[in-house]
C-alpha cells in the first residue's frame, strides 16, 4: 500500500524548500538577526527562478537567478535593519508582504506556462535535493569549525563584546542576511521549477513560516534543521498518501497534519527547554536586537 | 621617569563628543614593569582614554606612542597587533561559547583548537589561575570569567595591559589573586594601566598614579606616598568634606526583629537562621559579612519582598511580619536593595516613573488610583537637586544614568520620604569617592533626624565610618552587635569568620 522507499524519496523532495530556507535563516539568526521575511524571499526566488528558467531554458540558470533575487531582496531588509537600524520584526514582516505582492504583480504574465524539464541527478534524485543535503554538513562545519563561523556566532551571541574586540558587527550581519536570502530564494525556486513546474500566485503557501519554526525547533543547529525539515516533509508526504489511499479521515484534518505536527513538536521542545536544568539558552544572546556603537 | 623606559606615552590627547569634551590635552607615560593607576571620578574621562589606546575610539588630537613607535590604531585588532590588551569593566565574553572559543575570538591568529586548549591549560597553570577550556561561560563564576579575560590577554603576550575597573565584581580573595597575577606580569616587563576608584587598592598595589578630572590630567603621584584622603582630594578637586557624625543620640527602640528564620529562596540563596536585632531611633546599625551570607535575603525579609511569620518584625510595636512592601512603606519601613538596575529601579522607566514605584504612598503621588504626574515629577526633581544626581532631567531613563548617579538617586528617593527606618544594602557599591561621601552623609543626616538606619555592606571601612554598632552576617546567622568604637580589625575578622563563642569570651 505505502512503499517506504518511495515515501522517503518524496519526503526528500518535500523537505528541500524548507531545508534551504531554514539553513539560511539558521545562519542569519546565529549572527543575531531575526529575519521574518523568509516567506517573501522564497516567493521572490520562486518567481525569479521560474522566469529565468523559462527564458533561458535552463533550470540551473533559474536557480542561480533565484539565489541572486533572494539575496537582492534580503539586502532591502539588511539596509533597513543594519544601516537605518529599523525594528527587525516589523521590517521582516514588511519584507514578507512586499515579496508576496511584488511576485504576484510581476508573475501575472507567467501564469499557465510550463517549466523546462530538469535533468535528474545521481540515483534519479534532483540535483538541488543533493545540494540541500550537502549544505547541511557544510553549514555545520562553517558554524562550528571555521574561524569566520566562530566570529559570526560571537556577533550573534554578544554584539557589544564582538564590537569591543574589533569585529565589524554590521558587515558580518549584512553578509549573513545576504546568504539567508540566497538560500530562501533557491528553496522557493525548487517549488516552482522542480515540484509544481509552473508559477502560481502565493505558491510557497507558508513554507517560509515553517522554515522559521524549524530553526527554533532545531535549537539553532544544522542537523536539527535537517530533522525538522524531514519531519515536516514526511508528514506532508504521508498525509498525501493517506488521502490517495482513501482513508476515512476528513481531508481538512490531513492537510492540517504537517503544520499541527510542527506546532506540537515546537511546544514539546520549548517545554523541555523551560524545565531542563542545563545552564544557558539555545537562542543566540543578541537575537533580534539592533546594534549601535559610539565612535 | 625616563623616555627610554616608557612603553606607552600619550601627548596632548583630546577627544570631543557632541556637547562634551571627554578628554583634553592628556599627557602621561607608562613604564615597563609598572602598575600605573588611572584615577578619577565617574565621568572623568578614564574610559574614553583607554578606548582610544585600544582603538575603539579615535582621538581628535594629540599623539600616542607605543614602544617609541607612533600608535594610532584603526580598530582593536590593530591595537592588539601592536601589543595592547584590555580587560573590560563589563565582561566582553560570549556566554554560550566555550572558554577556548572566547579566547580564540580575542586573538588575531589563534592556533588550532587542540593546541589552543593546551596553551590555555599551560598559561593558566603558570599563573595559578586554573581554567577548563571546554567549559561554557554561563557556567562560570564572576572570578572565573575574569580569568578567561585575563588569559585571553596573556596569550597575546602584551606589552601594555589595560584593566578597566576589574575588581568591582570580585570577592576580596579573588581581588588578591588578581593583584598577585598582575605583579607577576609586571615583573616580566609588561606595563599595566589600571583603572579603578578603589583608593585603598591603588595605594597598596600601584607604583604610579595619574589623576584625571573633567577629562584633564590634574596630577600625577606615587600613590604609596599619599593617604586615601589625599588621593580623593586630588580626584574631586579640593578637600573632601569630612563626614559629620555629630549630634545624634540613641532614642527609643524603633525596629525589632525576633528570631527571624526563612528558608533559602533558591539553590544559590542562603537561609536566614534565627536572626534577631533591635534598632533605636537615631542609630546606625552596620551589618558586615562576605557576599552570599544572607545579605540579600535579610534585605528582602525587611523590605517585605519575602514575608515572614507574624511577630518576627516589629516597627514601633506594630507587627509587620506578614505585611507586603507597600504597607511597610506606609508604616515607615523603607529599603534600598543592592542591585540598582533591575531591582531598585526599572531600567527603561524614566526617573519620574521610578520615583512612583516606591514613593507613591508616602508622598501622595497617587490620588484615587490615578497618578499625579506633576507631583511625581516635582518629587523626582527634588531628589535630583538634593542629591546632586547628574542627569538631563526627570524624564531620563534610569539605564542612561551612570552607576554612581543612579545610586544617589535610589538612596535619595528613599531618604527624602523621611522613613522611620531605612535599610540599605551596599549603598556605595561601584560609586566614586565624592558620591560615596555624599551618600554616607545623607544616611548620617537621616539618623540625626531621629530615624533608624541599617547599613548592610561588604566594605568594612564604610561600616566603621558610619555605624554605631556592628554585627556580622555569617551563613544566615547574625552575630550579637558590638559597639563600633574600640572594635579592631582582628575582632571583626573573628566575627566575620563566625566564631561566636570566642566573641562572648572576649567581652
Amino acid at each position: 500500500m505505502i512503499d517506504p522507499l518511495s515515501v522517503f524519496l518524496l519526503l526528500l523532495a518535500a523537505a528541500t524548500p524548507i531545508l534551504f530556507a531554514a539553513l539560511g535563516e539558521l545562519v542569519v539568526e546565529r549572527a543575531g538577526v531575526l529575519n521574518l521575511g523568509v516567506e517573501g524571499m522564497m516567493i521572490t526566488g520562486a518567481l525569479a527562478g521560474f522566469a529565468a528558467a523559462y527564458v533561458t531554458g535552463s533550470p540551473f540558470a533559474g536557480f542561480l537567478a533565484a539565489a541572486l533575487a533572494g539575496a537582492a531582496i534580503a539586502m532591502l531588509f539588511a539596509a533597513l535593519t543594519q544601516i537605518l537600524l529599523a525594528n527587525q520584526v516589523a521590517s521582516g514582516l514588511a519584507l514578507t508582504l512586499f515579496g508576496l505582492g511584488l511576485a504576484a504583480l510581476f508573475g501575472k504574465p507567467l501564469e499557465g506556462i510550463k517549466a523546462p524539464a530538469m535533468m535528474p541527478g545521481p540515483l534519479r534524485i534532483n540535483w538541488i535535493v543533493w545540494l540541500g543535503l550537502v549544505m547541511v554538513p557544510l553549514v555545520w562545519w562553517f558554524l562550528n569549525r571555521s574561524r569566520t563561523g566562530l566570529i559570526l556566532r560571537g556577533v550573534g551571541e554578544n554584539h557589544d563584546a564582538a564590537h569591543a574586540l574589533g569585529y565589524p558587527v554590521h558587515a558580518i550581519r549584512i553578509a549573513a542576511i545576504g546568504f539567508g536570502g540566497a538560500m530562501a530564494g533557491v528553496g522557493g525556486a525548487f517549488i516552482s521549477i522542480a515540484t509544481v513546474l509552473q508559477w502560481t500566485e502565493g505558491m510557497t503557501a507558508g513554507a517560509g513560516w515553517i522554515a522559521l519554526a524549524i530553526v527554533v525547533f532545531s535549537n539553532w543547529t544544522a542537523p536539527g534543521v535537517l530533522a525538522g525539515a524531514w519531519l515536516f516533509g514526511g508528514v506532508t508526504v504521508l498525509q498525501l498518501r493517506l488521502q490517495a489511499a482513501g482513508i476515512r479521515v476528513p481531508v481538512q484534518l490531513l492537510s492540517m497534519a504537517p503544520y499541527l505536527a510542527t506546532i506540537i513538536v515546537l511546544v514539546l521542545i520549548s517545554a523541555r527547554q523551560k524545565y531542563s536544568r542545563r545552564a544557558g539558552r539555545a537562542a543566540p544572546g543578541s537575537l533580534g536586537q539592533n546594534f549601535h556603537a559610539l565612535r | 621617569m625616563t623616555a627610554e623606559a616608557a612603553v606607552f606615552r600619550a601627548e596632548g590627547v583630546g577627544k570631543s563628543y557632541p556637547g562634551v569634551r571627554a578628554n583634553d590635552d592628556v599627557s602621561f607615560a607608562v613604564e615597563a614593569g609598572q602598575i600605573h593607576a588611572l584615577l578619577g571620578e565617574n565621568g572623568a574621562g578614564k574610559s574614553t582614554l583607554v578606548k582610544m589606546i585600544y582603538g575603539l575610539v579615535k582621538p581628535d588630537d594629540g599623539r600616542m606612542t607605543l614602544n617609541g613607535a607612533h600608535h594610532h590604531p584603526a580598530d582593536p585588532r590593530a591595537a592588539r597587533a601592536a601589543g595592547v590588551a584590555m580587560v573590560f569593566q563589563h565582561f566582553s565574553l560570549f556566554d554560550a561559547l566555550t572558554v577556548a572559543e572566547n579566547i580564540a575570538l580575542g586573538m588575531e591568529y589563534p592556533p588550532p583548537r587542540r593546541e589552543l586548549s593546551a596553551r590555555i591549560r599551560q598559561v593558566s597553570q603558570d599563573f595559578g589561575l586554573p581554567l577548563n577550556p571546554a567549559r561554557r561561560i554561563v557556567t562560570l563564576s564572576a572570578g572565573e570569567r575574569q580569568r578567561v579575560e585575563i588569559i585571553r590577554c596573556l596569550l597575546q603576550d602584551p606589552r601594555l595591559l589595560i584593566m578597566d575597573e576589574p575588581t568591582s565584581v570580585l570577592t576580596p580573595q579573588e581581588a588578591e589573586l588578581l593583584f598577585a597575577t598582575l605583579r607577576k606580569l609586571a615583573d616580566r616587563g609588561t606595563a599595566i594601566l589600571y583603572i579603578s576608584h578603589k583608593l585603598e587598592e591603588i595605594r597598596t598595589h600601584c607604583d604610579r598614579a595619574t589623576i584625571l578630572r573633567g577629562g584633564k590630567v590634574v596630577d600625577s603621584c606615587d600613590p604609596r606616598a599619599h593617604s586615601a584622603r589625599e588621593l580623593a582630594a586630588m580626584m574631586v578637586g579640593g578637600e573632601m568634606r569630612p563626614i559629620d557624625r555629630s549630634g545624634r543620640q540613641a532614642g527609643k527602640i524603633l525596629l525589632e526583629v525576633k528570631s527571624l528564620s526563612l528558608p533559602a529562596p533558591n539553590a544559590e540563596g542562603t537561609a536566614l537562621k534565627s536572626v534577631s536585632l533591635s534598632l533605636r531611633a537615631g542609630e546606625i546599625l552596620g551589618i558586615g559579612g562576605v557576599a552570599g551570607n544572607g545579605q540579600e535575603e535579610l534585605l528582602a525579609a525587611l523590605s517585605g519582598e519575602v514575608r515572614s511569620a507574624p511577630g518576627t518584625i516589629l516597627l514601633e510595636d506594630r507587627d509587620l511580619g506578614a505585611t507586603p512592601p507597600q504597607a511597610r512603606r506606609r508604616a515607615g519601613l523603607l529599603a534600598a536593595p543592592e542591585d540598582r538596575l533591575g531591582h531598585a529601579a526599572v531600567p527603561d522607566f524614566s526617573l519620574t516613573e521610578n520615583t512612583l514605584l516606591t514613593a507613591g504612598p508616602r508622598k501622595g503621588l497617587v490620588r484615587k488610583g490615578l497618578i499625579d504626574r506633576a507631583a511625581a515629577r516635582a518629587y523626582a526633581e527634588q531628589v535630583i537637586r538634593d542629591f546632586d544626581v547628574r542627569t538631563p532631567g526627570p524624564s531620563t531613563a534610569a539605564r542612561a544614568l551612570s552607576g554612581g548617579n543612579l545610586q544617589k538617586f535610589v538612596i535619595g528617593r528613599e531618604v527624602l520620604q523621611a522613613p522611620r527606618v531605612l535599610v540599605v544594602n551596599q549603598p556605595t557599591w561601584g560609586v566614586d569617592a565624592g558620591a560615596a561621601t555624599a551618600v554616607r552623609q545623607s544616611l548620617l543626616d537621616l539618623a540625626r533626624g531621629g530615624a533608624g538606619v541599617i547599613v548592610i555592606s561588604q566594605d568594612l571601612d564604610e561600616l566603621m565610618e558610619l555605624s554605631d554598632r556592628f554585627c556580622a552576617l555569617n551563613e544566615g546567622r547574625l552575630s550579637d552587635p558590638r559597639p563600633t568604637a574600640g572594635l579592631n580589625l582582628d575582632e571583626i575578622g573573628l566575627m566575620l569568620g563566625g566564631a561566636h563563642g570566642m566573641e562572648v569570651a572576649q567581652i
